[in-house]
């Protein structure tokens, strides 16, 4: 059989978003649905003494506003459900669903209106009066940490909620003996993530049949079934989940929020259909970010470069409430040494509470912290030594025969942390070549001579991809003869029905174009995962894979019962079971299916189960590592602060890859963000946590002018999992920052800049150039 | 104003858009993208910030592209409007336009992707035989958080050149 895998192919969803036909979150309309609008704090930190309602429920068009107390008096708690896994937050920092007399970031929901649409719905949030009794607010996560500082609740008893420590070798002997060493302190911010659609959720309750159905803009369907479930005390079957068309996720989406079970919450209550659709303020405000970390760490290197000890701490932002176990500081301990051999390492990243939106990955998870870390320490070895900066990377990557890899650490599943794959030495080689890196200083001394400052930064990424516990992917012929995909993978806008496509139509010998693929209804496939951490290729990818597989091993052997020839001379094409050596021996999907289906009284085939359908749920065994090598080329306006990026480059590896327009896309996109954070988006507040950026006019999104065009060669090694895929959603973020702002360093040589941030504004270039 | 002496709120606007007479009433605080949006049904405009930011919801106001978001319906009374549910031919072929877009992999979630056809309607009508850096500043006011703008700034080049060959 051909494989269409690896194939260019455009894509399956283009048609209907290009005619402007695909139904996002608010494009749906059901008849009798009302519109809802949040009341949100306007303070840091605040006790609510009163709550006034009357002014609004004047309003004509208002239908309710619920609080506090109907949540609690429905359903006996203002818990969010709450996946602790295995760190424990202290009760206070437990996320809630409306808080009762204590407010704690600047957007925390207080009150939703139901009115008759949404203008009026915000006509009657305004005219709602609360009186409020301001308190002090923790805004920077190290003043958080000392001891005359304030708490971010009033039942806390600290701002430091945790610590995660990642240790392995013994750091202390490195520090006192001949090596060298330096220490280096870092501040570090990401935003928001900033999808262009942002969220949204529609619930309809029919008190007839109990049953509720939500769509939801989100990264996790089955997730937000499961908690509707539980928290409503309804069985799966009674609660469905639908994803619309999604316009990103970038991290946003994948946490369960407040507003969900509220607006279900209502429905369920006044028995019609209900919708909130996010504005971008209140993205800005009640969306999660990833913000702001401190970190300070020393190394020690021998005189070759080769690193013989990390060690050090972080100061992680956790914001005001705690969503899922502390992923994001997890992620940063660990991911420090990345593709490199870190003989002795201890690294304690310490999660701080603050009176600020809930922080919650981001696209790349901490990641692009620790790769930032990681990267700012090879370029000050390289430095100190004088020796060149690919070099020292060289000589400090895993090589490629001691692949599989195994770093002392356990993964977050308590599994050994393996690199299973990947030639990281190759693959910064091949950057270094097709970047002519050894060419690059001759440029930079001609434009130094011109008073142009250009730079040339790189920088090496590894990131686990295709995280368990599973995914699933059902494939069915049905009756017509067409073929459909169901699965928990969410699409955002990865294109991922393209893929999944793909390798079905492999299988069962069809064009993509040909496969129906649907994804995150919770009522087609009952469970389900979602769309995250770069995962969906590999777990939905391979499910997809082995159901289909299994489809056309049942359709042969159905067919060989009824056309009466060996299943080895039967093969698959064109919606058909044909016989190889003669087409008119046939039989069309449609036959095989309603065979399959049975009929009254007669037996199935010998061997045969009911239904031309599989599903597999497919639970990686290991976890899939991908890599990168990044080279930028810069020119810093030594007056403005300006910096133009000239050229970029990616050598990728991410596996095998199953439709190359899709992962190029991917990482471009991954880039931009990178970018992004490298020199432009800041998530302000000021010293009382008060949000200084709502608009895009202050948050610089990076826009055409800001991002080069980027290319890519591909440098893959199989990753050990059916199809050989590794993920790639996050890949192209990792370590853009850092090769970036590398890139700037060296450009602004001649003034000995060192620059210790990221992002860096042109303000803040210009003052360095000036120090 | 005494309570007895309301002056309305409502008015009746009449528009073409694309290319079918419409009227509707509507609030004088509606925006042009609720009302395209909501009273039209035509959701393909897109609403990214409301602040007139990201330009998702460009529409053409009388072949001009405006941030439907910063436009009340009211303002809009005798023009003819092209949102991307008009861009497609009667009998349902895309616009070159579009088909770059598919051809070039212009697009990941889709969601910005109506304000940028939009704008490079306008742009490409002005500006035959664009270069990459001419179409990069067309577009500088459209946020795209899925592509990093490449594939889009090769969809424009793509589309002037099939739209030049075709005049
Ligand atoms: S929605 Fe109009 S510019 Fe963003
Ligand atoms: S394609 Fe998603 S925002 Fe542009």
């Amino acid at each position: 059989m051909d494989t269409l895998i690896g194939e260019n192919r455009n894509r399956l969803e283009d048609f209907t978003l290009l005619r402007g036909q695909a139904i996002f979150l608010d494009d749906i309309k059901i008849p009798l649905m009302k519109e809802c609008a949040f009341l949100r704090s306007p303070h840091p930190h605040a006790l609510i003494k009163s709550i006034d309602l009357a002014p609004a429920l004047k309003i004509p068009g208002v239908e309710t506003i619920f609080l506090y107390d109907d949540i609690v008096s429905f359903f006996g708690t203002n818990q969010m459900p709450f996946d602790q896994g295995d760190f424990v937050a202290p009760k206070w920092s437990y996320p809630i669903i409306l808080p009762q007399y204590e407010v704690c970031f600047v957007g925390e929901a207080i009150a939703m209106v139901v009115a008759e649409n949404r203008y009026i719905a915000e006509d009657a949030v305004n005219a709602i009066r609360v009186d409020y009794e301001p308190l002090p607010a923790v805004s920077d996560c190290r003043d958080g940490l000392r001891n005359d500082s304030c708490f971010v609740h009033q039942s806390s008893n600290r701002n430091e909620i945790g610590s995660i420590i990642a240790t392995y070798g013994d750091c202390d002997p490195c520090f006192n003996s001949e090596l060298f060493s330096f220490s280096l302190s870092l501040k570090q911010h990401r935003g928001g993530a900033h999808p262009m659609e942002g969220r949204g959720v529609i619930a309809s309750y029919d008190p007839k049949n109990k049953f509720m159905c939500v769509w939801s803009s989100t990264q996790k369907p089955h997730k937000l079934r499961n908690v509707l479930s539980e928290l409503f005390q309804m069985e799966e079957e009674y609660v469905r989940v639908i994803l619309p068309e999604v316009g990103g996720g970038f991290g946003a989406k994948a946490a369960i929020y407040p507003e969900e079970l509220i607006v279900a919450f209502a429905s369920r209550k006044l028995g019609c259909p209900l919708k909130w659709t996010e504005d971008r303020r209140e993205h800005f405000l009640s969306a999660i970010q990833e913000r702001d970390q401190y970190w300070s760490v020393e190394v020690a290197f021998d005189s070759n470069g080769i690193l013989a000890a990390i060690r050090g701490t972080a100061i992680h932002d956790q914001g005001a409430y705690t969503l899922a176990e502390f992923n994001i500081p997890y992620n940063c301990a660990y991911a420090v040494p990345g593709p490199y051999i870190v003989p002795n390492y201890h690294m304690e990243v310490k999660v701080v509470e603050t009176n600020k939106v809930a922080t919650v990955p981001v696209r790349g998870a901490g990641f692009p912290e620790a790769n930032f870390v990681m990267e700012r320490i090879m370029d000050h070895i390289a430095n100190d030594l004088g020796i060149d900066r690919a070099e020292i990377r060289r000589r400090n990557l895993i090589p490629v025969d001691r692949i599989p890899y195994e770093v002392p650490l356990k993964a977050r599943d308590g599994k050994p942390m393996i690199y299973d794959s990947g030639d990281f030495i190759g693959c910064l080689d091949h950057a270094l070549k097709v970047s002519s890196y050894q060419e690059f200083s001759s440029q930079q001394q001609a434009a130094l001579a011109e008073g142009r400052y250009i730079g040339i930064g790189v920088s090496n990424m590894l990131k686990v991809t295709g995280r368990g516990p599973f995914e699933g992917g059902m494939v069915k012929i049905s009756r017509t003869g067409t073929v459909t995909i169901a699965t928990g993978a969410a699409a955002m806008g990865q294109g991922t029905k393209t893929f999944l496509a793909t390798i079905c139509a492999t299988e069962l010998g069809l064009c993509p174009s040909q496969i129906k693929v649907i994804t995150g209804d919770t009522s087609l496939i009952m469970h389900g995962v979602g769309g995250f951490a770069s995962r969906q290729a590999v777990t939905a990818g391979n499910a997809v894979h082995l159901a289909s597989r299994q489809v056309r091993q049942k359709a042969l052997l159905v067919s060989s019962h009824i056309l009466e020839r060996p299943a080895d001379d039967l093969y698959l094409a064109d919606g058909k079971v044909q016989d190889k050596k003669d087409s008119t021996i046939n039989l069309p999907f449609s036959e095989i299916s309603k065979a399959c289906s049975g009929a009254k009284g007669y037996p199935l085939p010998d061997g045969v189960a009911p239904g031309l359908e599989k599903t597999v749920y497919f639970e990686p065994k290991n976890l899939a590592y991908a890599n990168a090598s990044h080279v930028a080329e810069v020119e810093v306006d030594t007056d403005t602060g300006y910096v133009s990026i000239n050229k970029y480059l990616v050598i990728n590896d991410s596996g095998r890859i199953i439709n190359p327009v899709i992962v190029n896309g991917q990482i471009r996109g991954g880039v931009a963000h990178g970018i992004g954070n490298a020199l432009l988006e800041w998530m302000g507040y000021d010293g009382d946590a008060q949000p200084v950026v709502t608009t895009f006019a202050e948050y610089l999104l990076p826009t055409s002018n800001d991002v080069p065009n980027i290319e890519i060669y591909h440098f893959p090694t199989l990753a050990k999992n059916p199809i050989g895929v590794k993920g790639v959603g996050e890949v192209g973020t990792i370590c853009a920052a850092a090769t970036v702002i590398s890139a700037v360093e060296n450009a602004l040589r001649p003034f000995n800049v060192q620059i210790s941030e990221a992002p860096i504004s042109p303000e803040r270039l210009v003052e360095l150039i000036h120090q | 104003m005494t309570d007895t002496e309301q002056i309305s709120t409502i008015s009746r606007v009449s528009l073409e858009v694309n290319g079918v007479s419409r009227e509707v009433e509507v609030e004088h605080r509606l925006t042009l993208a609720d009302c395209l949006r909501h009273k039209l049904n035509l959701t393909g405009t897109h609403i990214g910030c409301e602040h007139g930011a990201c330009g998702s919801c460009t529409v053409l106001v009388d072949k001009r592209a405006r941030r439907s978001c910063l436009t009340l319906a009211v303002q809009v009374e005798g023009a003819s409007i092209l949102t991307v549910e008009g861009l497609a031919e009667p009998n349902g072929d895309l616009h070159p336009l579009q088909t770059a877009f598919h051809n070039n992999h212009g697009l990941q979630c889709g969601f910005c992707t109506p304000g940028l056809l939009m704008t490079l309607m306008e742009f490409l009508s002005e500006n035959q035989d664009p270069t990459e850096d001419e179409v990069r500043e067309a577009i500088s006011g459209n946020l795209c958080r899925c592509t990093g703008y490449q594939s889009i700034v090769g969809s424009a080049i793509q589309a002037a050149s099939i739209l030049r060959q075709s005049r």
